[in-house]
């Protein structure tokens, strides 16, 4: 569905991205993930025709980007950064202005602002004036114009930005069943998002693609793949010393200065340790309060990624 | 042609949903109203040689009010569009640029239209209240108001030039009132440089709205300056298109 081949974008000589590569299939939900000024914004511009690339090229649906700009829109719902909106049109009037700038069939417009808006919850204020929305509800109204040309493929920039936590869970909701029918390309800074959502994620980093996977095998390569915390009493005991001697352990580090002592963990991913460390407390006749398995997240990817940048 | 009358719709309809509109309205009928009052007045005091719509549309007033009106109908067109970034959503659903650079300079040509709508009244009730008419013959009504629309298409497509350089609209709008203001009185120029040679002078006379005001209100339509107007509208236009192309690519 999307294809992009070495595309770089320099802004006054600085490069924004340099020689992305990388392929979305149709049917995909495909996170684009990234600290703020990886690019995340610049790729999704040029996908959508907004600015031509400095060299490489992108196609959508089979047509360049650039030499075949108009056919490659038509395939295209596009939901900018912010939502820039005309303040001044009501909620249907604008939906059905854009329906008509996006060529659907005059007599299946009032069908389709229709359906948009039941689906992205507008039928409130579907008579306000736009400039009178909350955030949320423009945001929706974004998301709104973006499918109503039913696109093969939807590019949402930060489509949850602002938006507050039962918002966040209805849009995502929505995008989920959305991903059901469109291909998605999606950036975002909410990791949770993106882990439940997406069926693969980029992530990118000062202009260059870092990492390009499914979340499972991105969590996979982590090296902190997996920990265990332990929080016990263990008298006069060296627990660290005691818990390292279990097979599949790599690092113990001790915190805690009283009688209770928190270890964490760090294991070789794949062994499950808690089982052997149960059986070790309750030989060293220990008193355990914590036992817990903590999966890494993709936010420990992410910022074993983008750290370079982090200090 | 759907996506082109769905942009102007919109065009045309957003003039009126902003308080510009309704103020240039009021400011154009306050202003042309006195100017009409005012010349009526003026030739009940004394004898003159030119009928009263040739005076209405050749006074200082009228040109006064005139290149005042031209920033403030196009400095928001596409200035706007770029401050509050609505470009972008714009341009990227399948419409070419030259259906957008169209559909707002005919917007503006609309609103511009409706601004001169009223002041057919004042020759209806002039009419009616002296039961003579204003001008010599119908003809010099079709070319007041022919030259009204060249001229107005000029300077509003100066405008949306001037809109689409920037993304204040106050600079726009100083740009064009000078760019306009310049063009228009540059046929003055003869008047004040007396020692220019009477070839420059000439040379000056084909650019001087005043005067192509001047010939179109007796009713006299001259060729020339219909094919000037037209020709650097469609100039002015095209850089406009390469302009807004060239500025949307740069964002």
């Amino acid at each position: 569905m999307i294809k992009v081949e070495n595309l770089t974008k320099r802004y006054a000589g600085q490069p924004a991205i340099r020689d992305l590569n990388f392929e979305v299939s149709r049917g995909e939900i495909m996170g684009f993930l990234g600290p703020n000024g990886a690019g995340k914004t610049t790729t999704m511009r040029i996908l959508a025709s907004f600015m031509p690339p400095t060299s490489g090229r992108a196609t959508i649906a089979g047509f360049d980007v650039f030499e075949q700009s108009l056919q490659a829109r038509a395939h295209l719902g596009y939901m900018p950064e912010n939502v820039p909106l005309y303040s001044d049109m009501r909620v249907t009037e604008y939906l059905r202005y854009r329906a008509a700038l996006k060529g659907v069939q005059h007599r299946r417009i009032t069908e389709r602002v229709g359906d948009v808006k039941e689906l992205c919850g507008l039928k409130s204020v579907e008579n306000k004036l736009i400039g009178a929305l909350s955030k949320g509800y423009r945001q929706r109204v974004g998301l709104a114009d973006a499918l109503l040309a039913e696109p093969d493929l939807l590019i949402l920039d930060e489509p949850t930005i602002g938006l507050d936590p039962n918002q966040i869970r209805q849009v995502r909701e929505l995008i989920k069943n959305l991903g059901e029918q469109h291909t998605i390309l999606l950036s975002t800074h909410i990791l949770p998002e993106v882990e439940m959502t997406c069926s693969r994620v980029i992530i990118i980093h000062k202009g260059r693609i870092e990492a390009c996977d499914t979340p499972e095998n991105l969590l996979g390569k982590i090296r902190q793949a997996g920990g265990v915390v332990v929080e016990a009493k263990v008298g006069t005991d060296n627990g660290a010393d005691e818990l390292k001697k279990i097979s599949g352990v790599r690092e113990v580090i001790t915190e805690g200065e009283d009688d209770w002592k928190r270890f964490s963990l760090r294991v070789e991913s794949g062994v499950d340790v808690r089982e052997e460390i149960f059986r070790l407390a309750t030989q060293r006749h220990w008193a355990v309060r914590e036992l817990t398995q903590r999966r890494a997240t993709l936010e420990d990817v992410f910022v074993e990624i983008t750290h370079s940048d982090a200090v | 042609m759907r996506k082109f009358y769905a942009l102007f719709s919109r065009e045309v309809r957003g003039y009126f949903h902003s308080p510009i509109a309704y103020i240039v309205l009021i400011f154009f009928l306050i202003v042309s109203g006195i100017d009409f009052y005012f010349q009526v007045s003026f030739m009940n005091q004394r004898q003159v040689q030119y009928t009263v719509q040739e005076a209405f549309f050749n006074s200082v007033f009228f040109w006064f009010a005139f290149v005042l009106i031209f920033p403030l109908i196009t400095m928001r067109l596409f200035a706007e569009e770029f401050k509050l970034g609505t470009i972008e959503p714009l341009t990227t659903v399948p419409v070419r640029d030259w259906q957008i650079v169209l559909a707002k300079f005919f917007g503006a040509l609309v609103f511009y239209v409706i601004l001169w709508i009223p002041t057919l009244l004042y020759f209806a009730i002039f009419l009616k209240v002296t039961n003579e008419p204003a001008a010599h013959s119908a003809g010099a009504y079709a070319g007041s108001y022919l030259m009204l629309l060249l001229l107005g298409m000029f300077y509003l497509s100066i405008g949306c030039l001037t809109s689409v350089l920037t993304r204040n609209q106050i600079i726009a709008a100083v740009i064009s009132f000078c760019a306009i203001t310049l063009l228009f009185f540059l046929g003055l120029v003869q008047f004040i440089l007396l020692d220019v040679s009477s070839e420059t002078r000439d040379l000056l006379g084909y650019f001087s709205a005043i005067e192509h005001m001047g010939t179109f209100s007796r009713g006299v339509i001259d060729t020339r300056p219909i094919v000037l107007y037209v020709s650097m509208t469609i100039v002015m236009l095209v850089l406009t298109h390469q302009a807004f192309q060239y500025r949307k690519w740069r964002l």
